[in-house]
This record gives C-alpha cells, structure tokens and sequence, in this order.
C-alpha cells in the first residue's frame, strides 16, 4: 500500500488511536490542554439499544454475535482459529467508544505499592521476565486519584488494612453489601479475613450529571440504560469533544504508524467506514489500542529504521503478554442467596495478594457478578449430569442459591509468552492477524491453587452443600486466543532501552514523539482488574506530554 | 432452497410415519413417559430444517430439558430458536445438524428398527447418552463425530431454552418463570 491512493487529512497535534479506558482518559487531557486532536476508533457510538440486555449477544457470552465493533460483521469478520498450538488472535474486547468501559464489571482497583515492585520482593523466578516497574505507586498514586474523580469511583477502605495509602477518599461513598456478600462476610470475620467493599466506576449516588445505579441484573457484559456506569464514553470522551478542540473518528481502523527516516512518527494509517485508506499526520501519535492491538499496529509499522516493527529493535514487542487466569470456588448453599440487584459483585478481601508463604504474589478475591440463565447452565457440581431432569431441577433449585469467591492471579511474565504477525491470515482490511505463543508460567498455577484453596476454605466456612473448586486447567497454560480480559505488558516500559519498549512515560524509546497508553505498559498486571490503572497511566503519559509539549514544542515537526 | 428439493421424495414419506406415529400416540397423551409425549409435532414454516428434521430436534431438545412442573424444551419453542438461527449466526453449524439428525436417525434404526419418536423415554435417553459417550457404530457417525453433534445440539437447546425469547425460544419467558427471575423487572424508570 506504501500510502499510495491514501487521502490525507488536516495535520492536527496528536492522533490518539482506540477509544478506551487509555484512548479516552488521554483525549481528554491533550485537547484540554489546546492540542488538536484526533481520536481514531475502529467502533461507534453505541447504547443500551444497540446492545440491550440479551444475554446471548452480551460481551460476555457471545453466542449470537460476538461483541459490538466491526469485527462482529458478517462481512468483514476475523475470525479463524487453527487447530494447532498457537490461536489467530481476533479482536475480542468491545470495539465501540468507550471500548470495554462500556460493558465491563467496573471494578476500581487501585494496584498496591508491591505490586510495582515484584522482583525487589520476590526475585525473578526461574523461566520468567519479573521485574520492577520504572514507578512506583507514591508516584501514581496522584493520577489514580484524578481518574478516581473524573470517571468516578465508589468505595471505601475503611475495612481493608492492606489499601494502598491515599490523599483523597473516593468521590462516592461504597453500595451496600448484598445478600451474598452479607452470609460471606460472616464467614471471612470468623475466619481473621478483611472484607471491605469492592470498589467500582459505577454511581452509588447521582455523579457527574449522571443518575444513581439502578441495579439492572444485565450489567456486567452490557451497557447500563441510565449511563449510571462510568466509562470513558461517558466522562472523559464528552470532556474532550466539549473542548471543541477533539475530533472523534469512528470506523477507523488503524493499520501502522508511519516513521519517517529520521526515526520520526509522522501519524497513521486507517482505513475509514467506506474501507478506503486514510492518513492522519500529527506531531504526537499515541498508541491505546489494548496490549494485542498495539502490538499488532507496531509490528505492522516496519520502515528503514524499524525493520522489525516500531520501536521494536529490541524484540520487546508483543512480549510477556498476561492476563488473568480467574481462580476461587464456588458453593450452592441450602439457604436462597440470591438478590435480583446487579451486578452482584459486592465485597471484597485483599488478605492473599501479597506475604503469601512460598508465593510470588497472589491476587484479590471477591464475590462474583451475577450469572445469567444460560451462564449457569454451564455451572454444575463435578459430576453432574449436563442435561435431562435432573439438570433440569439443579437450574431450578440452585440458581438463587450459588455463592462464589474468584479473584485474578497476579500473573508472572514470561519472555516468550508473546503475540505476533501472523505470516499469512490477514483481516478484512489486508492487515496482519496476530497470533499468540508460548506459554504461562507454571508459577501461575501454584498460585492459583493458593488462592482456591481459601476461597473453598471460605465456602466450607459458610456451610456450602456443594462445593466446586475452580482451578488452572492444564489448557489455561496457553494464552488466550484473542489476547483475553485484562491483557497486559505487551510494550512493558523500563529504565532500560534493552529490556522494555517504552520509558516511565510511555514515550517508545527511540521514537520521541511515539507514546503508549494502555494496558501494554503494565510490567506486572496486579491481582487486581487492572482498568483503573490504565486509566491512571494515561493521565500520568498525557500530563507528561502536556508538560514537553509547554516546555518547547520538543514534538513539534 | 435447491439441496431441500432434492431430498423432498423420501421426507415426504419419512413424515408420513411420524405423523401416524405422533397421532397415534397422542389418544394416551398424559403416561409421562411414553411415545408422543410432545403431542402434535411442532409447526413450520422451517427455515432450514426440514418438518421431519425440525421434529426430531423437538424430540430430542424435550429430552435435554424435559417437561415436569415447568414446561419443557418442546413448550418453550426451542426448536424455533434452532432453526431461526441455523438461518442466521449459526448457518456455519447447518450441515452439521443435516448430517447429525441423518446419523441419529440410522443410529436409531439399527439399534432399535425404529425412529427416534417412536422409541419409548428411557430408550430415546439411552440413545442421547450413546452419542454423548460416543458409544454408537462408527460406521454411522463418522462426520460429525456423535460427541459432537449431541454437545452443539444441548448447547443449542440451553440457549434456545434459557436464553432470551426474542430469538425463538423461551416462549412466554418459560424458564425466567421456572428460576423465578422477573423479566422485565420493573425497575422504577420511564423506559418500562
């Protein structure tokens, strides 16, 4: 294609590519700031009406369609899997403003200060690329805040000894426990455990012109009717198109990032709804297209300089991808547990993410989101036959009456546990899929075992009739075919050229004006839902920006 | 639909004995378990599957979730939901469910000389669980393999059953009824 045919567009300052909790949060600061901005992104707009509460058509469980974007069109569909060792990665997160803040789970955590530094705390185990962050959490800790406050988070520590220190409480004080957090609670206090509200980016009172949560059952998966869930498409997207100086862009698909032969980021390629291919240059390009996407745009980005990719003569790139295994247990008591108010998530204990004995780490347990009909017929005590009356009778008489603990493995990364440029399939639009390799660290597993275990002893607590533990499979050892939730590290950032892709800001080594912000950053991905501290990094990679961009147009071509 | 005319000779037939076998049945219609149980076959117009075909997956779907105090798969419509979206999202899987109903027809024949329908409840059980546990004549269920066939067709009927009533199934909100969900809830907002 070589830009031949492609029609350009008005130079502007920075073009930010994906719409998300990266995309969004970093549209918000540069045109506030008075840059102009673009903001490419390969969904739409879309609502409650698009999506609606349908369970089989939910982010969730796409049984009738995949999730809203381009990739759920029949037409110009990626979707292809071999039957060999390594998965096609198809874009699995939903492609829409907003991107995944749209229909998440919202869960607000914030890391905690051991989370960036992992190898200091347990050294670097065999097999494993662990390391320390290039920050530290003191240094975050201010955007976690303004993140906190713009999209808007409720919760309370009050109950949580191990919570990260903090300046400023949460704007919205935590919901009430629900029925099943209640009976767990009474479990974990016996137990010495420390149950606190889940923090989430969702209203527990009227904030930012948006009403109070009105506890739909179709939450987590869906979009929220009333907007009552923050998400970037309804806080700091609108911020940013108010400053009158960001242009959203939808349909955009982004193929590469042009790199002059100085080693300069001219702007980037997309193809527009009508598939024809567009150049947008600007002075800034920032990448926030989720840990898979991003890598996809740098490797597909090769010029003189970069034979390999951007910023990628280093074989970084697409490297220690993590996501998170989901580990716990899950028990049917005698008693109904079940209250129809969701998401259903509601207490949480962070007694295991850390000081774990033997452990690297180890993550956060919580109560689960509420399971839809469908969702439930897939979860039955070992054993159980899978369909017939007596399946039948177990739907009947155990769905109000399931309680589960689950919670994400801090994952250990590995080097080789990566994605790449598929050789041969292509999109729709002529770019490379990618695929994913390697393997998780078998580290990965003892943990989740760990943490099994006190979900179940937990269950067992509580007097559950039946319990099912929920562990590692042998083929959870592959990374997900499509990058899996919470994907992560795929351009780490480090002090060391040699050994990470970007530097502290999210500044691609070698390409000054190239930046990252999302997950891809993130050297170790916490036992923590990680979208907050995504969110938090692009503020403290936007205000760096901001802060070059005033101090002297170093960008500026 | 081309393919379906040139097999409409022998399903014409083929339909003709099941519906002497439903109606046949359908004077002893309340002895829980036995043959016709479902009553009169579903109605078409079918979008993919064919009346006999249609047929069978209502026989089978009642025998993943059976009527009891609540509806069954075959009351709440789930072979509607299947054949809908054989015509839609799950057109990839519709010569698997052409092949499949062939295989569970043979296998049926050769096993008991008869057709699925007119086995009586706990032989169409034991058929099902054959398939599940591949425990069927290979030389009848070579493509699909019985496993699979039998696992696309219960998932299918979960979604058709559990899933919303707006694709088909789950008529008259059946199992949102059975686990006591309201839907729609009423949640105190204009939109209701």
């Amino acid at each position: 294609m070589e830009g031949k045919g492609a029609m350009s567009n008005k130079h502007v300052n920075a073009v930010i590519v994906g719409a998300g909790a990266g995309g969004g949060v970093m549209a918000k600061v540069l045109s506030e700031a008075g840059l102009s901005v673009v903001l490419l992104e390969r969904g739409r707009w879309q609502s409650f009406h698009d999506i609606t509460d349908d369970e089989l058509i939910s982010q969730r469980s796409p049984m009738l369609t995949r999730a809203p974007g381009p990739d759920n069109q029949p037409s110009r569909k990626a979707h292809e899997f071999d039957n060999g060792r390594n998965g096609v990665v198809v874009p699995n997160n939903a492609a829409c403003v907003g991107s995944g803040t749209m229909t998440y789970g919202a869960m607000a955590w914030r890391f905690m200060p051991q989370d960036f530094r992992m190898k200091t705390l347990y050294g670097c185990p065999k097999g494993s690329s662990l390391d320390d962050w290039p920050i530290s959490y003191d240094e975050l800790e201010p955007c976690y805040e303004r993140a906190e406050w713009e999209i808007g988070v409720s919760g309370d520590d009050t109950g949580n000894p191990f919570a990260p220190p903090r300046k400023k409480p949460r704007p919205m004080p935590a919901f009430p426990y629900n029925r099943e957090a209640r009976i767990l609670i009474r479990g974990m206090k016996r137990l010495g455990w420390h149950p606190f509200p889940a923090p989430v980016l969702r209203n527990s009172i009227p904030y930012g012109g948006r009403p109070a949560c009105i506890h739909e059952r179709s939450c987590v998966g869906f979009a929220c009717p009333i907007n009552a869930k923050c998400g970037t498409q309804n806080t700091v997207i609108p911020a940013a198109l108010a400053t009158g100086c960001c242009e959203l862009r939808t349909d955009a698909v982004v193929s590469e990032v042009m790199v002059d032969e100085r080693g300069h980021a001219r702007g980037v390629k997309y193809f527009d709804r009508n598939d024809r291919l567009q150049e947008q240059t600007a002075d800034v390009v920032v990448l926030s297209a989720a840990a898979t996407g991003t890598a996809r745009i740098l490797l597909n980005s090769t010029s003189k300089l970069f034979p390999n990719g951007a910023g990628n003569n280093n074989d970084w790139v697409g490297r220690n991808i993590q996501n998170h295994c989901y580990v716990g247990a899950l028990g049917f008591m005698a008693e109904e547990v079940y209250e129809d108010a969701g998401p259903g998530l509601s207490v949480a204990f962070c007694d295991f993410n850390h000081g774990n004995p033997g452990l690297c780490g180890g993550g956060m347990l919580a109560n689960d989101f509420t399971v839809m009909p469908y969702g439930f017929t897939r979860i039955r005590p070992d054993g159980a036959p899978g369909w017939g009356p007596e399946d039948k009778d177990f739907q009947r008489r155990y769905y109000k009456h399931m309680v589960r603990v689950v919670g994400p493995v801090q994952e250990i990364p590995v080097f080789d546990g990566r994605v790449m440029l598929d050789p041969k399939r292509k999109d729709y639009w002529g770019i490379p899929l990618i695929r994913s390799a390697g393997e998780k660290h078998p580290h990965d597993v003892e943990i989740g075992q760990f943490l099994s275990d006190k979900a179940e002893l937990l269950l067992k607590e509580i007097g559950a009739e039946k319990i099912k533990r929920l562990c590692p499979s042998p083929t959870s050892k592959r990374y997900a075919d499509g990058g899996g939730q919470h994907q992560a590290g795929t351009c780490r950032m480090g002090r060391d050229p040699k050994t990470s892709v970007t530097n502290s800001y999210g500044q691609v080594h070698e390409i000054d004006n190239l930046f990252i912000a999302d997950g891809s950053l993130h050297v170790t991905n916490g036992g923590f839902n990680p979208v907050l501290t995504i969110m938090a990094l692009s503020y403290r990679v936007g205000e760096y920006i901001v802060k070059e961009w005033r101090g002297g147009g170093r960008f500026r071509t | 639909m081309p393919k379906k005319e040139k097999r409409g000779a022998s399903r014409r037939t083929c339909l003709k004995l099941m519906a002497a076998a439903v109606g046949g049945a359908a004077a002893g219609i309340g002895g829980a378990k036995s043959v016709g149980r479902l009553g009169a076959a579903p109605e078409g117009p079918w979008r993919v599957l064919t009346s006999e075909e249609a047929a069978l997956v209502d026989a089978v779907a009642e025998q993943i979730i059976p009527a009891d105090r609540d509806p069954g798969a075959h009351e709440a419509g789930v072979v509607n939901f299947i054949d809908r979206q054989l015509d839609g999202p799950y057109a990839r899987f519709a010569d698997k469910y052409h092949k499949g109903l062939r295989c569970l027809t043979l296998t049926c024949q050769k096993l008991h000389g008869r057709a699925f329908a007119q086995l009586n409840w706990p032989d169409q059980t034991r058929v099902l669980q054959a398939l599940e546990s591949g425990k069927v004549p290979k030389d009848i269920w070579t493509d699909p393999s019985s496993r699979e066939f039998f696992g696309l067709l219960r998932d299918h009927t979960m979604q058709g059953f559990y899933g919303s009533p707006r694709h088909g199934g789950n008529k008259h909100y059946a199992s949102y009824k059975m686990m006591g969900l309201e839907y729609p809830r009423i949640i105190g907002q204009n939109r209701y």
